[in-house]
């Protein structure tokens, strides 16, 4: 009877482990069968033709890699300091706690929201208009918590001895931290970054109404132009163009191209942090 | 208390407290220059909070507060603006668990001539150098400088980090239980590398091992629920101590 309980038990943690795994291979299956077909090199490098139905979507995938790029200057150099901050440098009084209680509440909120308050601040109020800049900067806040998070989770794990042992020897508060605490923690907060912009770069709701442009098939030419993105064209192509059913292996294939980016970039932060840790290991 | 001449550190009714916990109870004691003095005492009883007032390391902690005063060659260190980073250059720390920085051995040396301005590349090898001889492990590792220090056995580490300190050019050297995370003869050596130290620098080593007190200091302070109840010649505490709680505690009835 104990036996039989345990199997069961067993067989259905192994299952919903395997849930997980199967919904990730027909996912992944079916957008591949339904996508690889248009994927080539004209359908990477050139741009859409004939209201969509033909032609590729480069200036998507343009549009995404720029869009990243301001959304990591954004998000990378204030996450880093703000973590140092926090880890080292604040007291941990009752204004630390509210910071930290809002970068946990901030994490929360709808990436949606984070478009409206784009529209207001960057938008409007700086008048940086419908703007790859506007767009770049509200990823970059919607970002921000996860790249503070891993910065303090990633400095707070280099042990206190080397701290100590710094200090012991003359030094000051920044140089311990610049010589022998951030060096051991750059794989960790590489890694979270890393993850918090390919998230990033898979929104759609936050560009939305900050810049995404419907077609744009020329690259954006200055940080104000508007611009395509992959997760907003292929909004697009499901669910905006007059012909849906035509343009379907497009979308398909826009969004395989998605998520092999996100993947590369993934993996990019798995080899990052196998490759510098072994410098550190401990 | 005369002031003697060669007097390195004297201190004077210091306390510590810990937020209202007070973990040191008005202690007075003269340290001399260029000689050992052992720190003995159960657990719990302040050695180590004494061994850190010494050169500030208990500013880290927020919750600390310290009375009284720290004399270092006639200057209390804990007057306002005294400078904590000059103080750390004169009065070098080893900790109990040997902590190298995850650099090569190289690195770990200079890394306090380094912060402290020392750029020149001859300069550097030179004091990389003798801080390894005078700690004992240049002939060890001086085909491997530029190889991770966390590749080196325990006791290895730990005179790498007395070599770091020495680096420095300290006064005083504080040691806090540096060979209880060894085996018995790279306890042996580090005992050794102490007594040979001594010409050079003034010792602080808090020690649990009494065999290890009686070897190498030339005075001993027994430490118990933060005051200081015997402090003297290694020779008369051990031998006839005036207090019956430190020939209890030395000859193991209680601790």
């Amino acid at each position: 009877m104990q036996n039989w309980k345990q199997r069961l038990g067993f067989w259905t943690l192994r299952t919903s482990a395997l849930l997980v795994l199967a919904v990730l291979i027909f996912l992944l299956g079916d957008i591949i069968l339904k996508g690889g077909g248009v994927i080539d090199l004209e359908f990477l490098s050139s741009p859409p033709r004939q209201g969509m139905t033909a032609g590729g979507i480069f200036p998507a995938i343009a549009g995404t890699l720029y869009l990243s790029l301001i959304t990591a200057l954004v998000a990378v150099p204030l996450g880093v300091m703000g973590g140092i901050y926090l880890s080292e440098y604040a007291s941990q009084g009752k204004l630390t706690r509210l910071i930290r209680m809002s970068i946990r509440n901030l994490a929360g909120v709808p990436s949606i929201v984070f478009g409206m308050f784009g529209v207001a601040i960057f938008v409007n109020y700086f008048g940086f208009g419908l703007s790859l800049l506007s767009a770049g900067l509200t990823l970059g806040i919607m970002t921000l918590p996860v790249t503070i998070t891993a910065s303090e989770e990633a400095l707070k794990s280099v042990p206190d001895s080397y701290r100590q042992g710094a200090l012991a020897l003359g030094a000051t508060r920044w140089q311990m931290i610049r010589t022998c605490i951030l060096p051991p923690a750059v794989p960790g907060m590489l890694t979270g970054s890393i993850l918090g912009l390919a998230r990033a770069a898979g929104e759609t709701a936050p560009i939305l109404f900050t810049g995404a442009a419907f077609l744009h098939p020329h690259l954006p030419d200055s940080p104000f132009s508007q611009f395509m993105a992959l997760p907003y064209h292929l909004y697009i192509l499901a669910t905006q163009h007059h012909d849906i059913s035509r343009v379907r292996p497009i979308a398909y294939g826009t969004a395989l191209v998605l998520i092999i980016l996100v993947l590369i970039l993934n993996i990019g932060a798995i080899i990052l942090r196998e490759k510098l840790s072994r410098r550190y290991r401990r | 208390m005369t002031d003697r001449v060669n007097c390195k550190l004297k201190i004077e009714n210091l306390s510590v407290y810990y937020d209202r916990e007070q973990a040191l109870d008005d202690i007075s004691m003269e340290i001399d220059c260029r000689e050992i003095t052992a720190l003995i005492g159960p657990s719990g009883c302040g050695k180590s909070t004494f061994l850190r007032s010494l050169n500030r390391m208990n500013d880290e902690i927020k919750e600390a507060s310290v009375e009284g005063s720290v004399m270092l060659d006639g200057e209390d260190i804990y007057e306002n603006g005294y400078n904590v980073v000059e103080l750390r250059k004169r009065v070098g720390m080893v900790f109990q668990q040997p902590n190298p920085f995850p650099k090569s051995i190289y690195d770990n040396v200079a890394y306090g001539p380094r912060i402290h301005g020392i750029r020149d590349r001859d300069e550097l090898d030179e004091i990389v150098e003798e801080s390894l001889k005078a700690a004992a492990l240049w002939e060890e590792v001086s085909d491997r400088l530029n190889q991770s220090a966390l590749d080196l056995s325990g006791g290895q580490q730990q005179r790498l980090c007395i070599a770091r300190a020495i680096a420095v050019k300290p006064d005083v050297i504080l040691l806090d239980e540096p060979a209880s995370a060894l085996d018995p003869q790279a306890t042996a050596k580090i005992e050794d590398l102490l007594t040979e130290l001594k010409k050079n620098y003034t010792i602080i080593i808090v020690t649990h091992n009494m065999q290890q007190a009686a070897r190498i200091s030339d005075s001993t302070a027994f430490f118990w629920l933060g005051r200081v109840v015997e402090y003297g010649p290694t020779d008369k505490i051990f031998e006839r101590p005036d207090d019956q709680r430190t020939e209890d505690y030395i000859t193991g009835r209680f601790g």
